[in-house]
């Protein structure tokens, strides 16, 4: 039988706010336990939750990017149940009136584009840390994640691959950290996975029973937690088994997905509006204000590189992968007056090089002005490609500004033809039974010419001369 | 004890005729002596109340004195206080000593109110009796075998008994304006948001509000001065101009309309409270005062209403309560499921437990739409026949409850009929109004007798205008319980 994946994503992304969403304690990473836990973070009695409008126009900004519905009355609910980091026992989350409802994102798949629905995504705080070790057989609890907050992003369950799936949270990565609501942080947790996934005959138009793995922090987790569980469902539905509904766990050691929860140990979270906060009111002033504020969106700004500067759609997706890298292309580009070679170079020797120094482009030793420079010397004729290389590795280096390392390096590319020509009858001379190949009739001794004045000139000749020279000199 | 009207005891304190500490010390040992028998406070500390007293001191000797700084209050042990035992009536918080201010105490002490202690309570504000307590039952100062009224029970206890010329209670059904009638005090619950509710131990978030307690209406007018003001960490405080709730005192009341609910004065009040009750109408339309009957058609489903609402919210309000950080653990458990368990079933009493069980099955899947949803719309009809009640009257009166204070024990065990004790005081609550209880007379036994006042939104002034006049012209709200004298 032939099978079909479907899986949604929910995906909490932690708000980049000064502050926690119900109270005025920081939310800076790293703190030592406890140290950045205020009373209302610790829930003593009495205290009172106070909305962080800063964490509402993350939300906002969100819901304008992916073209939602911003609802102009939206509540906060309790979500009620027990356990040792939640200090409330009960998460104030969002419920039946989210901020933003519906909205969509563009992925690009094998060169494809597929569109991803979002059901909604709504505003909540986050739980403490719970921690296991180090406490004899006891749990330590550190509040200092307690009451972050969070946009929980929920997608329809249109992906049919794991494929899809991390390109649609590789793109909502982008899209938060583009939009400057969430520092984008997998490792500390500001990006975090929860994949729907079930598996139906193909052809069948219900979906099959799912199952959810909980907290993936990694797009390579995700894309083996995902083709783990579709596996493991199709081989227990084609071995005659059932699949229960369950929460599961994806192990990296083992690349394994287990059980945390079945249905019959869900909670029932009694959700009610919490009544210690007022309905959230959005007025067209405050959304226009967010409005404005919002940088050129990765979709408008690959549809202006294709259109301003030619690139590809498939160039213009990769150069909008983020928006440094899309600034820095930019730039390249505009010093460089070349477009195309400046996407070629930001996408082949400048990635390259990053990704093996493991560097973002944010800290690229190589300034897009520089970049630019470089680009801009291979199109005035002073460097070949080849050279243009070794100029990149000078940049790269540290070694000063194009011109100079060109200069000090003598890199510059031949231009006296008078030189070239010496060089050239030097090589025919040298070589007279490639020439006679040559007039023989076998063109591959031509290249074999070629490369021998390219050779005597240390690179610098200039290849498409050292053709037009040569030629002209054999067939006299 | 002599005249302890608040303005006379701060025209005492700004004249020099007497020392904040010397007050303060006056009102301890009358504590000392009486509270054993009353039990209205749950911790004393005279040490602190002092300090306090001569900071008050200071500030009058350097005329930098407000209105009542200098004049001691009791607080209800439902406010964190700062370096003081606060409970909550509950064994849960028997070690819990609060680590800040509640707003309210915020700003009682910038007013340069010394705190005399915290009193006893409802254990969470859940009782109309005060024998849910974990620390005893506080009796009621008219005749000790009878309950004070709750939740604020020991608030109004000790200002009937003259141990505090003031006291701060919170009322989320009824809990500041039933013991002011059982024990023959006046009490206000202001309208919702006025007050702040930072720092008070959350019962039901969306009824709760704290008001003054305290033998008058002028009294009363002058702590709301104190109490009432926006803040910023109350998202459901209110942002409005600060008011003078003493400028209508003095206003005559011709002209009043008093609207009196003919739902009001039905079946189940008792004859004793309804003649006097009608009495005070008397007195009223003496004085200028016209009246006429509304009716408040869906206040009969008041107590149902509130029995969904106010717990689903307790049992949220309540969760935090785990053992975890603070307050009561249970000392043995193999689990952290069976330390919860533990914790809660031996912290909280059996009302508090009720409440929980009740608010979590009204939440519960299945059955939100039926109990939860249902009652939140008939809150808003309740709401709405306010609404229209004051397009013909100006302020409702009724009796607070619907007998005096009944006999400790008995009705502890039927907890329908102790809820019906807040039969009046509800439906105020759910609709967020301004209500208000005075003395207006005493039963054949000798017990308080409190009529209640029901005004618009934001018409305290017009309502202690009203009170302070009847007040003017009786002297129920003077007297004081015999042999405590």
């Amino acid at each position: 039988m032939k099978w079909e994946t479907v899986i949604g994503l929910e995906v909490h992304t932690q708000l980049a706010t000064q502050s926690k969403i119900f109270s005025g304690s920081s939310t800076a990473f790293g703190a030592a336990p406890n140290t950045q836990a205020s009373a209302v973070d610790i829930a003593l009695p009495g205290v009172l939750p106070v909305l962080n409008r800063g964490a509402v126009e993350c939300a906002i900004k969100f819901g304008l990017a992916v073209g939602a519905t911003l609802n102009r009355v939206n509540v906060f609910d309790r979500k009620n149940y027990f356990y040792p980091d939640l200090p409330k026992g009960y998460q104030i989350s969002q419920l039946a009136k989210p901020i933003v409802e519906g909205g969509a994102l563009t992925i690009v798949v094998d060169g494809e584009e597929k569109t991803v629905h979002l059901t909604r995504a709504h505003m909540e705080e986050d739980a403490g840390k719970s921690l296991h070790e180090d406490f004899h057989g006891m749990t330590g609890i550190d509040l200092n994640r307690a009451g972050t907050p969070l946009l929980e992003i929920v997608s329809e369950p249109e992906m049919r691959s794991s494929a899809e799936a991390v390109a649609y949270a590789r793109a909502l990565h982008t899209l938060v950290t583009w939009i400057g609501i969430c520092d984008g942080n997998m490792q500390e947790g500001s990006f975090r996975v929860d994949a729907n996934v079930s598996v139906r005959p193909l052809g069948q138009a219900e979906f099959g029973t799912r199952r959810e793995i909980k907290n993936l922090n990694s797009f390579k987790f995700l894309q083996q937690a995902i083709d783990y569980e579709v596996r493991w469902q199709i081989e227990t539905l084609e071995d005659g088994g059932r699949i229960e509904q369950a929460t599961v766990l994806f192990d990296p050691d083992t690349g394994e997905t287990r059980m945390m929860r079945s249905k019959e140990d869900a909670h029932d979270y009694r959700y009610f509006p919490d009544p210690d906060l007022l309905p959230v009111k959005l007025d067209e002033a405050w959304i226009e204000t967010v409005r404005a504020g919002l940088p050129e969106l990765p979709t408008a700004m690959q549809a202006r590189f294709q259109r301003d500067y030619g690139v590809s759609v498939y160039d213009a997706a990769v150069l909008t992968g983020s928006r440094a890298l899309a600034a820095y292309f930019e730039a390249a580009a505009q010093k460089s007056g070349q477009p195309k070679l400046a996407a070629n170079w930001v996408m082949g020797e400048l990635s390259a090089a990053l990704n093996k120094a493991e560097l973002d482009i944010a800290r690229s030793p190589v300034s897009a002005a520089q970049l630019g420079t470089l680009i801009a010397r291979i199109q005035d004729g002073t460097l070949s490609g080849k050279l243009a290389k070794q100029v990149f590795e000078g940049l790269w280096e540290g070694a000063g500004e194009v011109d100079a390392i060109i200069e000090a390096r003598g890199l510059k590319q031949m231009s006296d033809s008078g030189e070239l020509e010496k060089i050239i009858d030097d090589v025919l001379a040298a070589n007279p039974k490639s020439v006679e190949e040559f007039r023989s009739g076998k063109d591959k001794a031509f290249n074999a010419l070629v490369g021998q004045v390219m050779k005597a000139s240390k690179g610098k000749a200039n290849p498409a001369q050292v053709n037009d020279l040569l030629k002209a000199k054999l067939q006299n | 004890m002599p005249d302890t009207s608040l303005s006379a005891l701060a025209a005492q304190l700004a004249g020099k005729q007497i020392s904040s500490r010397e007050l303060a010390q006056t009102y301890l040992d009358r504590i000392a002596a009486l509270n054993p028998a009353i039990n209205a406070f749950i911790t004393v500390d005279a040490e602190k109340t002092l300090i306090e007293a001569a900071a008050a001191d200071a500030l009058i000797a350097a005329g930098q004195a407000g209105p009542l700084t200098g004049v001691p209050i009791a607080h209800k042990d439902i406010f964190c206080t700062e370096g003081w035992l606060t409970t909550c009536g509950s064994k849960m918080l028997h070690n819990f000593i609060a680590p800040y201010d509640a707003h309210v105490i915020q700003r009682f002490k910038a007013a340069g109110m010394p705190s005399l202690g915290k009193t006893n309570m409802d254990e969470f504000a859940m009782g109309s009796s005060n024998e849910t307590s974990y620390y005893g039952a506080v009796k009621n100062p008219w005749n000790p075998a009878y309950v004070p009224g709750g939740s604020s029970g020991g608030a109004a206890a000790c200002v009937a008994a003259r141990m505090a010329p003031a006291a701060t209670g919170t009322d989320t059904g009824g809990s500041i304006r039933q013991p002011a009638a059982l024990c023959g005090i006046t009490g206000l619950k202001p309208t919702y948001g006025l007050v702040s509710r930072y720092g008070m131990i959350a019962f039901a978030s969306s009824l709760d509000q704290a008001g003054p307690m305290a033998p008058s209406a002028d009294d009363c007018a002058l702590l709301l001065n104190v109490m009432t003001g926006f803040d910023p960490k109350d998202s459901t405080s209110l942002e409005r101009e600060k008011e003078d709730y003493t400028r209508d005192l003095d206003k005559p009341l011709t002209g009043l309309r008093v609207g009196l609910p003919r739902e009001f004065f039905a079946e189940g009040l008792n004859n004793e409270v309804a003649a006097a009750v009608e009495a005070a109408v008397a007195d009223l339309q003496k004085l200028g005062a016209t009246t006429v009957e509304i009716s408040l058609a869906n206040s009969k489903l008041a107590i149902p209403v509130y029995y969904v609402l106010a717990p689903a919210e307790a049992s949220s309000n309540l969760s935090r309560f785990d053992g975890v950080r603070y307050g009561y653990r249970a000392p043995e458990y193999t689990s952290l499921d069976d330390m919860y368990c533990k914790t809660r079933a031996q912290g909280f009493g059996a009302e508090v437990k009720r409440r929980i069980m009740i608010g979590a099955y009204v939440l519960s899947h299945g059955y939100y739409d039926a109990y939860y949803l249902q009652a939140q719309k008939i809150r808003r009809l309740i709401a709405d026949d306010f609404g229209e009640a004051f397009k013909a009257c100006d302020v409702i009166l009724g009796p607070t409850a619907p007998g005096t204070a009944f006999k400790l024990g008995e009705k502890s065990d039927d907890p329908v009929e102790m809820y019906l004790n807040d039969l009046y005081t509800i439906p105020a609550n759910l609709a967020g109004l301004p209500g208000m209880s005075l003395p207006c007379g005493f039963d054949s036994k000798g017990l308080p007798i409190g009529l209640q006042l029901v005004g618009n939104y934001f018409s305290e002034a017009k309502m202690l205008n009203v009170a302070h006049q009847y007040q003017r012209v009786t002297d129920w709200h003077s007297r004081q319980p015999e042999g405590l004298k």
